[in-house]
């Protein structure tokens, strides 16, 4: 526990985890949604704590996020996917088949239930990688500022680095008009057995 | 109107003289500590994202808890030329932003967070005049020097002056 640090090296093995597993997920969005989904080479960050209210819109950008606990025998720590919630009404217009405007109850639970589906095969991947299984916990929804759902993971991430925080701005339509993030948060155990796996020491 | 204004960033700090404000957009589970000499209008502000610095190893960043956060900020203000003894304080932010299971300790560290701060202040004798803590929504926050006013802004939580 006494020397866990993260470093650059690290950082680059956690980015190839997330193309991974983003990967997986937009595979499923595009299947959920029934249309070809491109995904771009996914933007993935390591950011400063200072700097990470600046993304996706900025620190007062309303977004919708679903957070998922992940709790299994090797892996453990929170999963979220974020939406703008401009986009959210697009996703979720696209999932149901028709305009939405307004995020009703049905609508929010359409959003909590893609957002299960997208960590869930994103945490998939890693599944497989790993060769271990990889429980979650049912999905919580928080439509909120930016800056305030991002401190949820940001608080569990500071935990184990020092400053800065594991993020990807992950996927695009080929109309442009979908997108969202992926946040990945193992625990200090976890980020051992993940790096054990991937042979770089910690 | 206002000139100057600092925004304070997540795990940072910052010291405001008259005339002037401080900000932190979007606080969630962290905690913001607002200090407001009357004495001086010097004002000083925290984004603190965890309890204690005592308890996890990657404590270099000395903003990122409650304990080192506040021991700097009042060595700031110090030398900004604050009267350290006058010193009132606010609170605002420990929300708990999602309906999580709460039998998971982890998830209240909104909760453990502003906990932390109420103790240390009241262990440092600093009076907290007002507090908006804890719920489940993010608050934006800023902090006046004229009169030490807190204005939280809040979606769809209405906007409040502490």
């Amino acid at each position: 526990m006494n020397d866990f640090k993260l470093n650059e090296m690290h950082f680059s093995a956690l980015q190839e985890l997330g193309n991974i597993g983003a990967g997986n997920a937009v595979t499923s969005l595009a299947t959920m949604l029934g249309r070809k989904i491109d995904m771009k080479v996914p933007n993935v960050q390591v950011l400063d704590f200072k700097q990470i209210s600046h993304i996706i819109g900025g620190p007062e950008n309303p977004v919708a996020a679903v957070l998922v606990n992940i709790n299994s025998e090797n892996i453990n720590g929170m999963m979220m996917f974020i939406v703008e919630l401009e986009k959210s009404h697009v996703l979720i217009g696209a999932l149901m088949q028709r305009e939405t405007k307004e995020l009703g109850e049905i609508e929010m639970s359409a959003l909590q239930e893609v957002g299960n589906i997208l960590t869930g095969s994103y945490l998939g991947a890693l599944s497989t990688i790993f060769g271990t299984t990889v429980d979650m916990s049912v999905p919580y929804l928080s439509i909120d500022m930016a800056g305030s759902v991002l401190s949820v993971p940001a608080i569990e991430f500071a935990k184990v680095a020092d400053s800065a925080l594991f993020i990807e701005s992950l996927f695009d339509a080929d109309e442009g008009d979908i997108s969202g993030y992926f946040i990945l948060v193992p625990d200090q155990d976890s980020f051992r057995f993940i790096f054990g796996k991937m042979g770089l020491g910690i | 109107m206002t000139k100057n204004v600092i925004i304070v960033g997540m795990a940072d700090l910052n010291v405001m003289r008259n005339p002037g404000m401080l900000t932190t957009l979007g606080l969630g589970s962290c905690v913001g500590l607002n200090l407001y000499d009357p004495s001086t209008k010097i004002c000083g502000m925290a984004h603190i994202m965890l309890p204690d610095s005592k308890t996890i190893k990657n404590n270099s960043n000395r903003a990122k808890f409650v304990d080192t956060a506040t021991m700097d900020l009042l060595a700031r203000m110090k030398a900004a030329g604050a009267n350290l003894r006058g010193l009132k304080a606010k609170v605002a932010g420990g929300a708990q932003m999602f309906a999580l299971n709460t039998a998971n300790e982890s998830m209240k560290i909104g909760q453990r967070n502003s906990d932390a701060l109420l103790k240390l202040l009241k262990s440092l004798n600093i009076p907290v005049i007002a507090k908006d803590v804890g719920l489940n929504y993010g608050r934006t926050i800023e902090l006046y020097t004229e009169d030490g006013r807190l204005v939280i802004k809040t979606i769809g939580h209405g906007t409040k002056t502490i």
